[in-house]
């Protein structure tokens, strides 16, 4: 019973994170209970900014319910899974395939009827046991021609699953001989689900493939003034959708998303961009690191979810190009939007302000999230990444100080030089240093523990126990996850929001993006459904939760 | 037309076989599925499960990495096994493999004969739960053959005999469901109720996959077949089994038949008239009693409507597809109300369904309609230009094909993840097949009515 000086209903004072975290860890046999007192952290934040230590990218416990996935989900699933012109072929059997299918809630849009979208297929070699004894490359061979034959499509991505790496079925040799045949663009990628500890492996595979087989084979000037390129942003809900509105109303063009409403052509042209933004750190910097040195491509951090951070964000793009007229368009922009966004962020906050989120999800949507709950007056009192690093939790200043594991060293880490011919510094040296002596700041991004209130509790890979624990001790008016911690969630009588798949909303990006969230926050929160279904300390505020093994 | 049939799987219409486990599993009280291999496989599986009956879906996993695939994950699997029993209380862990595992050769069975051994020694196997493991390579079969061997599983590691054998003065049956959905098996367990008997249903997801809010939730959730009734299964006085699909195979059936003698009753999937008359007519010789005249009236309700609804439906062409089973049954009931099915598709490949449709169809439908076999959403997309359907009948995933053909969709089966309530859908007895050709009707009715130029209010 520790950690239990709670009366009132609500109250994270009452609730001592240092006591809650000791029953945590207690509750794990000793080595296991080790790994986790890594893995979850008070936060602390020193003056200069710097925050605890915390343990990530490591191994998740066998038996413990994680909501972690696997290096194919994060391959072709988040990174390759948005691109509606690539056939995406699953090597593997059936399953693979099948659960990965659209299953993101990932949006596309044509530019008419002629336009390829295979987003809505579902590709597969679905391998038979025959396959398995005499391997599968055979099938694969034939499985694209098949596929050839029947789209013409201008790429095929081959993505190998478990079993396929076991037998030794060669997917990138199969892929050059491919491609040589049938003259279109083919590649592989070797994110069986076993590699690395968590997608985050197999978005670092589809990065390392989308560079080197696909970015830069396209050499037509882009068209427009201010060339972007928006990196990792999935467009889950239409969120892509109103990012591009806004840039295209600011005169702003997005060469190529990766990867979201992207295509293949805009992936071959995109380093003709003069500025790579970074919206999810975790999953693309890599492609954003290895353009800057290939291409000479600047990039930086960049946040399009809450309304502050968009115009944060589009404050910093204006900078960047130092367009005055550009500058001025985008203070026009902020300047409109804001009317419509703070009538209801202002209306909303009435109902909401002082309420308790807690988010675990994702590898940067637990840390943007947490900019729209608070201003709506929320409070952030925990949360947490499913596969992120250290330099997500930490900010990249950390990065020469992480241990490279057996785990990640097995994911290629692909040497990159300046391209003899393409490579441009897209600003002058002197420029950088201007910008920089502006407090302009690239390649940076500080993580999302410096941003959160010291004595919250950061948790990385939670585990199912930890989140019902968390949930009793805290009692948070919302719980933000993906739909497999949905139910377990709502039927303890708290509102939980999937920041995965939106359930079924969006988009959450940018100004109207942030009005569509509050509306839906606010009837979360509010809603007299909850009052039907009284959570046990609303019933009798002493209790708490007996576990198996007490 | 016709073309070589494709190798490759565009849009399948199946789902991989450890899928199927971790439901047979979790339809038995206290149980944990476990999943052998990569976390992936577990995570999917959980999210897709969810989807459709929007329920907490915990399923394990021992979370196997680049190593273990080399060195084999013996020692992964008893930490999760450890873990799963500790930290959720599990009244049974059932492991199934997955494509890792079984490409890499790991021997679950002697892995778990390891486990118990060390638990003895350490003096802790007291506090073991009974331990299921099956062999579900995702490359042979779909899920249903996963679900049908994870419940022969069961029955052959739990109903051993070392269960005293009692003299109970309660008659009860075994009812080996196969995949139906929770308002299925509530109604199933209703009506063999109604005939004043007990009931051993393997599995029972009516409660843990659709479940009441609770003031005090729990971990595993309540529901679920009793390990106990399982361990008596062979003192039942009968075994029904649905699925004609798995008549003359070795299933749990076939083994409570062959270890205790228990008497085995083989039969379709009960949707429509006559698969349900065949149900309760087994009911009926198990009981010793008539059917109840609460459900003679559901019948002769259904019988009615039968009739009213003829002008409707008569001669409309349909699609079925999904699972083997269910389209078997969906097929029966379909040809009963006047409807054509005009092709029956499934992912499954057992390489029965050719037969089983054409007894089903027999004296009804001539010629039977044009069977697919282990067939994909391509394939069905190519039967329809040749029979030109005027609706579909069947799971999710044939949305696009409904709105690229235009005509309407009928919901039924796994998965439904873009209507609300899938798992709630009842498709079997005389009351399910009420519903479903209320529906049907209904679904022609508005599509009739959409595409009047008049406007009718009357239908």
């Amino acid at each position: 019973m520790a950690a239990s000086k709670i009366n009132s209903t609500t109250g994270i004072e009452s609730v001592d994170p240092g006591e809650l975290k000791a029953e945590l860890v207690a509750k794990y046999p000793t080595k296991v209970g080790r790994k986790r007192a890594k893995q979850i952290v008070i936060n602390s934040v020193e003056e200069c900014g710097e925050v605890p230590e915390i343990g990530a990218n490591s191994r998740t416990i066998p038996g413990i319910i994680t909501q972690r996935g696997c290096s194919y989900a994060g391959c072709k699933g988040v990174v390759l899974g948005p691109t509606r012109d690539i056939i995406n072929l699953t090597h593997g059997p059936i399953g693979c395939g099948f659960y990965s299918w659209l299953t993101r809630r990932n949006q596309t849009r044509t530019n008419g009827p002629g336009d390829a979208n295979f987003m809505t297929y579902c590709f597969s070699t679905d391998l038979q046991d025959e396959d398995i004894v005499f391997g599968g490359e055979k099938k694969l061979r034939k499985a694209i021609r098949e596929i050839y034959d029947n789209f013409k499509p201008k790429a095929i991505g081959i993505f190998a699953t478990c079993p396929v790496g076991l037998i030794g079925d060669d997917v990138h040799a199969v892929a050059r001989e491919m491609k040589e045949e049938l003259g279109i663009n083919i590649f592989g990628f070797s994110c069986e689900g076993y590699k690395g500890v968590s997608q985050s492996a197999g978005h670092h595979i589809a990065n390392n493939v989308l560079f080197s087989h696909v970015v830069g084979l396209d050499d037509t000037p882009s068209k427009g003034k201010f060339k972007i390129n928006l990196l990792g942003e999935y467009n889950i809900g239409g969120d892509a959708f109103e990012i591009e509105r806004i840039l295209d109303e600011a005169g702003i063009t997005v060469v190529s998303t990766f990867s979201g409403n992207s295509t293949y052509d805009k992936f071959a042209n995109s380093h003709t961009a003069d500025l790579n933004t970074v919206m999810c750190h975790r999953s693309i910097n890599y492609v954003a690191e290895m353009m800057e040195k290939k291409y000479g491509i600047p990039w930086i951090k960049v946040n399009f979810i809450g309304a502050a951070s968009t115009a944060k964000t589009l404050r910093k793009i204006a900078n960047y190009f130092e367009d005055e007229e550009l500058i001025e368009r985008v203070e026009k922009i902020i300047g409109e939007e804001m009317v419509e966004v703070e009538k209801v962020r202002l209306e909303v906050k009435s109902r909401c302000e002082g309420k308790l989120a807690m988010l675990f999800v994702g590898g940067s949507r637990a840390h943007h999230y947490q900019d729209l709950f608070a201003e709506i007056g929320m409070k952030t009192v925990a949360a947490g990444y499913e596969f992120a690093h250290r330099d997500d939790y930490e900010g990249r200043s950390v990065l020469p100080n992480i241990k490279v594991d057996a785990d990640s060293r097995n994911i290629e880490e692909l040497r990159v030089e300046p391209d003899a011919e393409r490579f441009s510094p897209r600003k002058s040296q002197e420029a950088l240093e201007r910008l920089k002596a502006k407090g302009f700041r690239f390649k940076d991004y500080d993580g999302m523990m410096p941003e959160m209130a010291s004595g919250t509790l950061i948790i990385d890979d939670i585990s199912q126990f930890e989140t019902e624990k968390l949930i009793e001790k805290y009692k948070p008016d919302i719980f933000c996850a993906g739909i497999k911690e949905k139910y377990a969630i709502q039927k303890k009588g708290i509102p939980m929001k999937q920041l995965h798949s939106y359930d079924s909303g969006g988009p959450y990006a940018g100004f109207k993006g942030a009005i569509n969230f509050w509306r839906e926050i606010d009837r979360m929160v509010n809603s007299k459904v909850w009052s039907y279904l009284k959570a046990p300390w609303q019933e009798s505020p002493e209790l708490t939760a007996t576990y198996a093994w007490e | 037309m016709k073309r070589a049939d494709y190798v490759s799987t565009t849009n399948a219409c199946k789902l991989c076989k450890p899928l199927g486990a971790c439901l047979a599993f979790r339809g038995i009280e206290g149980a944990v599925p476990m999943l052998h291999g990569s976390q992936g496989c577990a995570t999917y599986m959980r999210r897709y499960i969810i989807s459709h009956f929007r329920e907490p879906m915990d399923i394990a996993s021992s979370s196997l990495g680049e190593k273990h695939a080399v060195y084999g994950g013996g020692a992964n699997l008893k930490q999760g096994i450890r873990n799963v029993m500790t930290k959720f209380g599990a009244g049974m862990i059932g492991v199934a493999t997955t494509c890792l595992t079984e490409t890499i050769g790991d021997d679950v069975p002697m892995i778990l004969r390891e486990f118990r051994k060390e638990m003895e020694q350490a003096g802790e196997a007291t506090g073991l739960p009974p331990l299921v493991s099956v062999s579900t390579p995702s490359y042979s079969g779909t899920h249903m053959e996963g679900f049908h061997t994870a419940v022969r599983a069961v029955v052959d590691q739990l109903c051993t005999g070392d269960f005293p054998y009692e003299e109970s003065a309660e008659k009860f049956v075994n009812l080996m469901p196969g995949f139906l959905s929770p308002a299925d098996l509530r109604h199933l367990k209703e009506i063999v109720a109604d005939f004043g008997l007990g009931c051993v249903m393997l599995p029972d997801i009516s409660e843990t996959l659709d479940g009441p809010a609770l003031e005090d939730y729990e971990k595993i959730p309540a529901g679920g077949t009793p390990i106990s009734g399982i361990k008596r299964m062979g003192s039942g006085v009968a075994t029904l089994e649905f699925g004609h699909t798995l008549e003359g195979s070795s299933t749990a059936g076939m083994i409570l038949h062959e270890r205790f003698g228990v008497p085995l009753h083989q039969s379709g999937t009960p949707i429509g008239l006559r698969e349900t008359d065949a149900f309760f007519k087994a009911l009926e010789l198990a009981s010793g009693i008539k059917t109840p005249e609460k459900h003679a009236l559901e019948k002769g309700r259904l019988v009615d409507a039968y009739v009213d609804g003829h002008k409707y439906l008569f001669g409309k062409r349909a699609v079925v597809y999904g699972e083997e089973d269910l389209v078997i049954g969906l097929t029966a009931f379909l040809a009963e109300i006047g409807i054509k099915p005009v092709l029956c598709a499934s992912g499954g490949n057992s390489g029965r369904l050719r037969g089983c449709i054409q007894r089903v169809t027999a004296g009804l439908l001539e010629p039977p309609p044009i069977v697919a076999e282990g067939a994909d959403f391509r394939k069905i997309e190519e039967l329809c230009e040749e029979v030109s359907p005027d609706l579909l009948v069947g799971h999710s995933k044939g949305y696009s094909l409904s709105t690229k053909l235009g005509v309407p969709l009928v919901r039924v089966g796994f998965p439904i993840h873009d209507r609300f309530g899938g798992h709630r859908t009842l498709h079997v007895g005389y009351r399910g097949a009420q519903m479903l050709l209320d529906r049907i009707v209904n679904a022609i009715l508005e599509k009739a009515q959409k595409e009047s130029p008049i406007g009718y209010g009357y239908m």
